[in-house]
């Protein structure tokens, strides 16, 4: 069973965003950078999957040859220091397409490119994030899955792998439903699925000596153009109506007379 | 001129709310483009459907039928989708940022070999091209962007663009016949749960009470439950409740859960961490408990009340069943 996780280095969700001198970019200066916190989750489910393939291998339960989980990304040259994250949380490979603009672009032009090297690539299950948590597109897994003519199911919360299917639950509005998968197919990763290990010290050594693949693409041109970023609009100063239950009153008077909500 | 192509969403036999703010989206677009306004109804029967977008601006229908298509799967609808696409020709076509609504506008861009501006919360025709307005980092920034060939394919943040005026106009309709492939039957849907009747869904629903470390334990949550019964809310959480077990993830407000633009969010216990303000600090309006004065959630609250919320919500709720 060979694996593919997709996965996205964005800034630490505790960056305060700053809009950089061009205006329509992110200040990059100080900022720390993470592996983005539902591909986490995706590479997390994939290593489950490999474990879970393995045990049932050594309990006699015959399983396919050759699990191997793959990281791949579309990324900076720095993105290579996520790529060994993936390493030491427990992938066995790493696949960088190098790209100096990736911040700049298009969810279409990565999700292309990814799909090109993936064709070249084994696979039985591609797992992504639902979405990288500083573009928030939630776009490249379902257009993964077109480019590859396989079939594809977002937000899942829940994964078993039985021999050439897979059955999960996916989100939606107001509860889940369950579906049935064929393999080889691109599944997105919902918070719930799991909780992602920390890479231990053994896993973060032995990252160094995993082969760290570098590959090239030629990128679609952009079919959106960022013309501007900026700050959500400032909120009013917040006001404190009082202390305890006494300032309840005043409270739910602020919310009918001032505010008209209630 | 092309027309405006919206995808009507249902849930339950029903149009969703969202999809109502997309068709009357779609025509105040479609008056100042002069065009036409078509709503795409994909659904086991659709005529149910048809009367609804028709009242809020459609002037026609393009409803694809079957039994195929009772339930959302990307795929049948992906190619529902693309049909009535090729067929219309049109200039936009807008979706609602919805789980499902989100998923298809990817997989048809996919198609179209066109990307999505998702979850967008304002939309404007310039010079020939649409420009919109979209939050990122889970609202840390906004961005503006400008889409560069057509047909423009947009999300619409749920609650943010307003429902128009009802028109008792009936639109044409077209029922396109669509046939689906063995590729698309590839994914098979085995069962639906519903949360219940009472589980509303964060992002579309108009109050929230969120409850986060300062609840201490999840039986503490039936305080937060019983306010947002008064106020017929739904029931959010910070990252810290939901990472300690009090709370399905599914109730997460931040920037690794939902983010909201409720009109009203009322944070108990909450201190105000930087994801859980980012996710919702486009509420219209909110209200703070927590004992600490110092907490980060009273410089984005509204009416902040320094306090006991073990002490406090229930005293709120007394207070608003008086009235």
């Amino acid at each position: 069973m060979n694996i593919i996780t997709c996965i996205k280095r964005v800034p630490s969700t505790e960056t305060n965003v700053r809009v950089g001198s061009d205006g329509k970019s992110l200040e990059t200066s100080g900022v720390e950078y993470i592996l983005s916190p539902f591909d986490e989750i995706a590479l997390e489910e994939s290593l489950r999957v490999k474990e879970k393939l393995i045990a049932a291998e050594q309990s006699g339960v015959p399983a396919n040859v050759g699990s191997d989980v793959t990281a791949i990304t579309v990324g900076t040259p720095d993105a290579a220091t996520t790529l060994r994250t993936c390493l030491a949380m427990g992938a066995d490979k790493a696949v960088h397409i190098k790209d100096a603009d990736a911040y700049k672009r298009d969810p279409f032009a990565v999700a292309s490119a990814l799909a090109s090297v993936i064709k070249t690539m084994p696979y039985n299950l591609i797992l992504c994030g639902k979405q990288a948590v500083d573009d928030d597109n939630s776009q490249v897994g379902a257009m993964l899955a077109r480019l590859l003519n396989i079939p594809f199911v977002s937000l899942i919360t829940k994964l078993e792998i039985s021999g050439t299917n897979a059955l999960v639950q996916r989100e939606i509005s107001g509860g889940y439903e369950v579906l049935e998968v064929t393999l080889p197919a691109v599944l997105t990763a919902q918070k719930g699925l799991n909780e992602p290990r920390y890479p231990s010290l053994k896993g973060i050594m032995g990252a160094k000596k995993k082969p760290l693949e570098e590959k090239t693409a030629t990128f679609d041109s952009a079919t959106i153009e960022t013309i501007k970023m900026e700050y959500p609009p400032s909120r009013p100063a917040g006001r404190v109506v009082g202390k305890g239950v006494e300032a309840v009153p005043e409270l739910v008077k602020l919310l009918k007379e001032e505010a008209k909500i209630i | 001129m092309q027309p405006i192509l919206v995808f009507v969403e249902q849930a339950n036999g029903q149009i969703k709310k969202t999809s109502l703010e997309a068709v009357s989206e779609a025509r105040r677009q479609a008056d100042v483009i002069k065009t036409e306004v078509v709503a795409l109804v994909i659904a086991e029967k659709a005529d149910a459907f048809i009367k609804d977008a028709g009242s809020y601006g459609a002037n026609k229908v393009v409803a694809v039928e079957g039994a195929d298509f009772k339930e959302y799967l990307t795929a049948s609808y992906t190619r529902a989708t693309l049909a009535v696409v090729n067929s219309v020709n049109p200039m936009a076509v807008l979706f609602s940022a919805t789980p499902n609504g989100k998923d298809l506008a990817a997989s048809v861009g996919a198609e179209l070999k066109i990307s999505v501006i998702q979850d967008c919360i304002s939309l404007n025709y310039d010079n020939g091209a649409f420009v919109a307005r979209r939050p990122i980092y889970a609202g840390k920034s906004i961005i503006t962007v400008k889409a560069l060939k057509t047909p423009v394919l947009v999300t619409l943040r749920p609650k943010v663009f307003p429902l128009g005026a009802t028109a008792s106009q009936t639109p044409s309709v077209e029922k396109l016949a669509v046939s689906l492939t063995a590729d698309d039957k590839r994914v098979k849907l085995k069962e639906v749960v519903q949360s219940g009747q009472k589980k509303m869904e964060l992002t579309e629903a108009d109050i929230i009470v969120s409850g986060g470390r300062g609840m201490k334990a999840p039986e503490n949550f039936k305080v937060i439950e019983e306010l947002a019964g008064v106020l017929n809310a739904a029931v959010g959480a910070s990252r810290a409740a939901v990472d300690s077990g009090w709370r399905p993830h599914t109730d997460q407000v931040g920037q690794t859960g939902k983010t909201v633009c409720p009109t009203l969010y009322v944070a108990c216990g909450i201190s105000g961490a930087i994801q859980h303000l980012a996710g919702m600090s486009s509420s219209k309006c909110i209200v703070a408990i927590n004992k600490d004065p110092e907490a980060p959630i009273f410089k984005v609250a509204n009416y902040g009340v320094v306090g006991d919320l073990f002490e406090v919500v229930p005293a709120l709720c007394t207070e608003l069943k008086k009235n």
